[in-house]
């Protein structure tokens, strides 16, 4: 049988993933994509929850669901946005390292 | 779902999730992360959550790895050259990580509500499509309409992020 607990250990495990490829990896680009798993994997638990908790009619809290829906919407938008940063980055410095890019570092 | 596809989904987007971070090569990365979002879509399903599982399928695996896959041939990045590892960062990074694990774990552990099962839903069929709808054009309608203008703040954003400008 299939509980809430494993769906989110499974999203936890997800999470821990992107956590650490935005942690090790040093491609720009790759930190991109650990941040998309990290968002996938916060959806993942709503939408178990969401099933979880079935409200008087029976049928599951969709508010969880509208959640997502507005997490995925704005992941859209944070794509593309990221990906252009990192379009105009290349041109100026011909590297999507973040070891390269550390004038604001301390 | 039984338990069989359950953890087959699961492997599936768990096992793709750590070759996007494992992969050297970019393109390897991407395509790892396109399985990893359709085995999570899956699981989407699994939740009856059909809606969600469509527009992950649709806005993720479709559109956005399509964006990243452009970016990263038009960039031309190859395979990352072997740069000397900073071995303490890395562990310390690794050692982050695995303390997060281990505190989910015992959070979920202890959570004894986690370990009842799904409640049952009314019917064979339920109509996600229509009450997320309602609860979006109902409840939700003034956040939907700030997202409508945050999307198009976002497109505006990239035209002007991506063009050249003139010498």
């Amino acid at each position: 049988m299939i509980t809430l607990g494993d769906y989110l250990i499974v999203s936890g495990i997800l999470f821990v993933i992107g956590f650490a490829g935005v942690m090790l990896r040093r491609n720009l680009i790759i930190i991109l994509m650990s941040l998309e798993l990290m968002l996938n994997a916060a959806n993942l638990s709503l939408v178990a929850f969401s099933r979880f908790r079935v409200g008087p009619t029976g049928l599951p809290d969709y508010n969880a669901q509208v959640f997502v829906f507005f997490i995925i919407t704005v992941a859209a938008a944070e794509v593309a946005v990221g990906l252009a940063i990192l379009v105009a980055l290349y041109r100026t410095r011909q590297t999507t390292d973040v070891n390269d890019i550390s004038s604001l570092k301390f | 779902m039984s338990p069989f596809l359950f953890w087959i989904f699961a492997l599936l987007t768990l096992i793709f999730g750590a070759a996007v971070v494992i992969n050297r090569n970019p393109v390897a990365s991407a395509l790892s992360l396109v399985v990893s979002f359709l085995g999570l879509a899956a699981l989407f399903m699994s939740l009856n959550a059909y809606f969600i599982g469509i527009i992950q399928v649709l806005v993720y695996a479709g559109a956005v790895m399509v964006l990243f896959l452009f970016i990263i041939m038009l960039l031309d990045l190859r395979a990352e050259k072997g740069r000397q590892i900073n071995w303490l960062a890395s562990a310390g990074g690794l050692a982050v990580a695995l303390i997060l694990l281990g505190q989910i774990f015992s959070v979920v552990r202890h959570f004894t509500i986690a370990h009842n099962a799904f409640p049952p839903l009314p019917g064979s069929t339920i109509d996600d499509v229509r009450n997320i709808g309602a609860a979006l054009f109902g409840n939700y309608n003034l956040p939907f309409q700030i997202v409508g203008v945050l999307v198009l703040v976002a497109t505006i954003g990239v035209v002007l992020l991506s063009k050249r400008e003139p010498r």
